[in-house]
């Protein structure tokens, strides 16, 4: 294995896309995720790639739009505000059944908000990316290994479904270095015989759009669309449990909160309170299975989150609501700390916990 | 060292995110699980700047550094924001000569460097931060000098290399203080 270097989870994600056989980049600067674009001004020249500063988040998801219908790995990232304003593109996408990457390292809001880490656009990403309905595949990193091996992830499985793949990330996991090893093995890109790539006079046009004006037929495209869904929630769920084996009490989180929730319960476990995690890995598809099976084991959910409490909905329509499930969050670029989340997890034990 | 948690603070343009970030390559380089997570606030854009590096033998859970094992504190906010927060026991490493007052706690090891003007004297106006690394891994017993010229190698890019000897020099002043 080749040597582990420190890297920031913005430069992971952009060194992973170059790895993964991305060539165009299309972005507009935003904190805390400039990292990225950075890094693609420096290395996309040398390799003979495509870095392109757009003059606006809606002009770069365009231009995303465009290589995408190309059939080339393309991909853009912003911060919160960045990706409220590339919605209309991400539902074009979603019509026109195209391939991308888009990157969200969350900060605070709503409006401008601030800058510092949080998980509130989780509705935006799971449920809302833009008008009509759509999904995209939501990956949610928990590290900087992640951060790569997910964009990797992210990049086959846009290919293998033509749709968008979302990292969403938050300031943390883009500020932070760890040690993370790029020896991919990557595995070939897809046949894209759809692709917009000259006809030669040897083919019949392909066409890649998404207005369709009888309703008959945009019908039966979001029917046949929504086949594809089905099949990606019974086969892409994504997620890690941590000590639930005899676990009373059954945290849920992602990202920088599933870190923190580690902290509290090895704490809570030298207090002798049974705790696990559930942490989701892929957002949408959610791992209903996962909090179903809990459900009939645990006593109670503690849905950790940076944020007023938005994936907590998910975890109580995956648990049938035969148990408790409680929120413990920070929100506006706050981040719980382990003491908060113990103590969220003692007054669950106290609560009647088995 | 089960795991340590350190917390580098400062004016921004101290070398607080390069010593954080040296700390975490030796601990990568000794073999154990690291993480490096500087400020990125309005803190640092009103001159600031701090940086949470956990080095343990386990997989670091949260990275975000609240209650330090170890305090670097090379100006006189840092040392007011931080100190109640050490962890009881853990050790303060202070700049004595921009911070004037002494550390109230007395349930800490504290270490007063003047680290400012032993750079100055030296020649190296700009590595009173490496002086107090230098220290710390002293205080640590963690000064390897293998695992500390293979750290320095990390952080120093390849067109500085010459910058890697005054680095050390650096340490090896703070150590011997």
């Amino acid at each position: 294995m080749a040597d582990k270097v420190l890297m920031k989870g913005n430069e992971a994600i952009a060194e992973a896309a170059i790895v993964a056989g991305c060539r165009h980049y299309f972005g507009y600067p935003i904190t805390p995720q400039t990292e990225i674009a950075a890094y693609m001004a420096k290395r996309m020249p040398k390799i003979g790639g495509c870095f392109l500063q757009a003059e606006s988040e809606i002009a770069a998801i365009n231009m995303v739009y465009g290589v995408a219908s190309t059939g080339k790995r393309v991909m853009t990232s912003s911060s919160s505000p960045g990706i409220s304003l590339k919605g209309e593109g991400l539902s074009y996408l979603a019509g026109a059944d195209l391939p991308a990457l888009v990157v969200n390292v969350q900060r605070g809001g709503p409006g401008l908000g601030g800058i510092q880490p949080s998980q509130s656009d989780y509705f935006q990403a799971t449920k809302a990316g833009g008008h009509g309905d759509f999904r995209m595949i939501v990956l949610a990193p928990a590290s900087v290994q992640e951060m790569a091996d997910l964009t990797v992830k992210g990049f086959e499985l846009a290919d293998k479904y033509r749709m968008t793949s979302m990292i969403l990330a938050d300031g943390t996991m883009g500020q932070m270095m760890e040690p993370v090893s790029l020896d991919f093995e990557v595995a070939p890109a897809a046949e894209k015989p759809w692709a917009t790539t000259g006809t030669k006079m040897e083919r019949e046009h392909n066409i890649v759009n998404s207005l369709f004006l009888v309703p008959e037929e945009l019908e039966k495209s979001n029917f046949e669309r929504y086949e594809r869904y089905k099949y990606i929630e019974e086969n892409e769920c994504m997620w890690e449990e941590y000590l639930m084996e005899d676990a009373d009490i059954c945290i849920a989180a992602f990202g920088i909160a599933a870190r923190v929730s580690k902290n509290a319960i090895v704490e809570a476990r030298k207090q002798g309170i049974k705790v696990g995690l559930i942490r989701p890995i892929t957002l949408w598809p959610f791992p209903t299975k996962a909090f179903a099976a809990a459900a009939d084991k645990v006593s109670q959910f503690i849905s950790v989150e940076l944020s007023m409490g938005q994936m907590i909905e998910d975890v109580r329509l995956a648990s049938g609501c035969k148990v408790p499930v409680t929120l413990c969050n920070r929100a506006g670029g706050m981040i719980p700390s382990p003491e908060q989340v113990l103590d969220a997890i003692i007054e669950a034990a106290k609560g009647g916990a088995k | 060292m089960a795991t340590k948690q350190f917390l580098f603070s400062g004016f921004g343009g101290q070398g607080i995110l390069f010593s954080g970030k040296f700390m975490a390559y030796k601990g990568l380089i000794d073999g154990k699980q690291v993480s490096w997570l500087p400020s990125y606030g309005p803190e640092m854009r009103g001159g600031t700047a701090s940086c949470s590096v956990i080095v343990s033998d386990e997989p670091v859970g949260s990275p975000i550094v609240s209650k330090p094992d170890v305090l670097i504190a090379m100006n006189l906010p840092s040392l007011d924001k931080y100190e109640s927060t050490v962890a009881k026991g853990g050790m303060i490493f202070l700049d004595s000569s921009l911070i004037e007052r002494k550390v109230e706690r007395d349930d800490v090891s504290v270490f007063y460097i003047p680290a400012t003007r032993l750079a100055g004297e030296n020649g190296m106006p700009t590595l009173a931060n490496m002086i107090i690394v230098g220290k710390v891994l002293k205080e640590l017993s963690d000064f390897a000098p293998e695992s500390v010229d293979a750290a320095l190698a990390k952080v120093i890019s390849a067109k500085r290399a010459d910058m890697a000897d005054i680095n050390r020099k650096a340490m090896q002043i703070g150590a011997a203080n």
